[in-house]
């Protein structure tokens, strides 16, 4: 058994917190770069040279990139053979988002009706799966406001087609896309259950942008919903453009022969993901 | 060509202004989102303009963009009735609001959205003038120079989310 003290987890908590939201991803930047090329609106290229150069600031001066800096989703991948000492799990996760939210917006209220700030931007959301091996994988995703209130579950028959699933996505980007800060990466879960679709959805975004779904079929399924998102026409900040999607990237799982659930996540392109293993 | 306006808005200035218009903003703006609208808006709103944001600490100021300006839909009227010149945020808007921004001459501008570190760097002063148990959503008055924006929805009903999309949507 492995050791791992409840304080090296609140550590690597507080650095990923704090490295995500003032460090954009090389593979953020790169999806953005190459719409600034493919992006033929006027307007819309200046927008991107603006994200870009918001990007170049925020690291340079350790600022937050933006200044929505999420409820922070944490994804813990946790070894069958490691043993946490000296603290409790979930306390830790929280200690680590508090220490790193000092200087970043408290964006948490305690209860959703009374609206009380927590003050500390804590509690996480905390995604914890045990797996073989004696490491733990953290990721943390400070997820926006914005990108949430967009985000959306439907229930399909099962006898639903592809066609009808891609119009549904699209039809969710119509309605939700310009309040998500587009360019967006669009998450989407297909299959699971109720509760479960939303999740894939969500893990979706924590693969690397514009790197598709292992599986062929998906892959492709991917790529066709992409180009049918970025034909509306709704564009950078939603005024207009070719590219309203930086990338679609969705996540499959068996489900009930009764079932076909398909959520949709919407992520701003200020798509703040980290992970490391300890 | 960008415009560079002052504020307070005046009506010259309003009139002046186009769905499509990128504009360098300098001089007072108030901060207020949700819960700020929900308790009331604290100070006379004639001729100035609101920014939808929340920022991150700092001095003068953190980062600070714009939120999404449909979710302060429900108490916009009344204020733009009051004579609100020009609100700053992100995405569209209700047809309601479209049209009371025709009627009352004021304009609604957006400003990149996620570009807050950006858009901090415009902030020359801040302070919390109303609500500081609210944290993030306190009311704040900040002096901005060249803070950049594009009009959105113009005073003569022009929309530029409708004339952008259109122009792009694949046939």
């Amino acid at each position: 058994m492995r050791e791992i003290a409840a304080l090296k987890i609140t550590e690597t908590i507080c650095s990923l917190c704090q490295e995500a939201n003032y460090n954009l991803s090389e593979d953020v930047l790169e999806a953005l770069s190459h719409a600034l090329k493919m992006e033929e609106s006027d307007l819309g290229r200046g927008i991107i040279r603006e994200i870009l150069k918001n990007a170049a600031i925020a690291k340079k001066e350790k600022l937050p990139i933006c200044q929505d800096t999420g409820m922070v989703i944490a994804f813990l991948e946790i070894g069958q053979d490691v043993r946490i000492v000296n603290g409790d799990l979930s306390e830790a996760v929280n200690e680590g988002v508090s220490r790193a939210y000092k200087y970043l917006r408290k964006s948490v209220v305690s209860d959703p009706l009374i609206r009380k700030n927590t003050n500390d931007n804590t509690p996480a959301i905390i995604h914890a799966n045990i797996v073989p091996g004696d490491k733990i994988k953290i990721g943390i995703l400070p997820k926006g406001g914005g990108g949430e209130n967009a985000s959306s579950l439907k229930m399909f028959l099962p006898t639903a087609g592809k066609e009808e699933i891609i119009k549904y996505v699209v039809d969710c980007v119509k309605v939700g896309g310009p309040k998500s800060c587009p360019p967006i990466i669009v998450g989407v879960g297909i299959g699971g259950s109720f509760d479960y679709a939303p999740y894939l959805a969500r893990k979706s975004l924590t693969r690397k942008v514009a790197r598709h779904n292992s599986s062929h079929d998906i892959a492709k399924l991917e790529k066709e919903m992409l180009i049918e998102i970025n034909k509306t026409g709704i564009g950078p900040m939603g005024l207009g453009g070719r590219i309203t999607a930086l990338a679609v990237h969705i996540e499959t799982y068996p489900c009930h022969i009764a079932n076909l659930p398909v959520a949709v996540n919407f992520e701003c392109h200020a798509h703040r993901y980290k992970e490391i293993i300890i | 060509m960008i415009k560079n306006i002052k504020t307070p808005v005046d009506a010259k200035t309003i009139k002046s202004l186009k769905a499509g218009d990128r504009v360098l903003i300098s001089g007072t703006l108030y901060v207020a989102r949700d819960a700020a609208h929900k308790k009331g808006i604290p100070f006379k709103v004639k001729g100035q303009v609101i920014f939808y944001a929340g920022p991150t600490p700092g001095k003068p100021i953190g980062s600070i963009g714009p939120t999404t300006s449909s979710r302060m839909d429900p108490f916009t009227i009344p204020l733009l009735e009051k004579g609100l010149s020009g609100m700053i945020g992100k995405g569209a808007r209700g047809e309601e609001i479209k049209k009371a921004i025709k009627k009352h001459k004021a304009v609604y501008f957006v400003a990149t959205g996620g570009a807050a570190a950006l858009l901090g760097k415009t902030v020359k002063r801040s302070e919390v003038v109303a609500y500081p148990e609210l944290g993030p959503e306190a009311v704040l008055k900040i002096e901005v120079s060249n803070f950049p924006a594009v009009v959105a929805y113009d005073s003569f009903g022009g929309d530029l989310f409708e004339e952008g999309v259109r122009k792009y949507r694949a046939k």
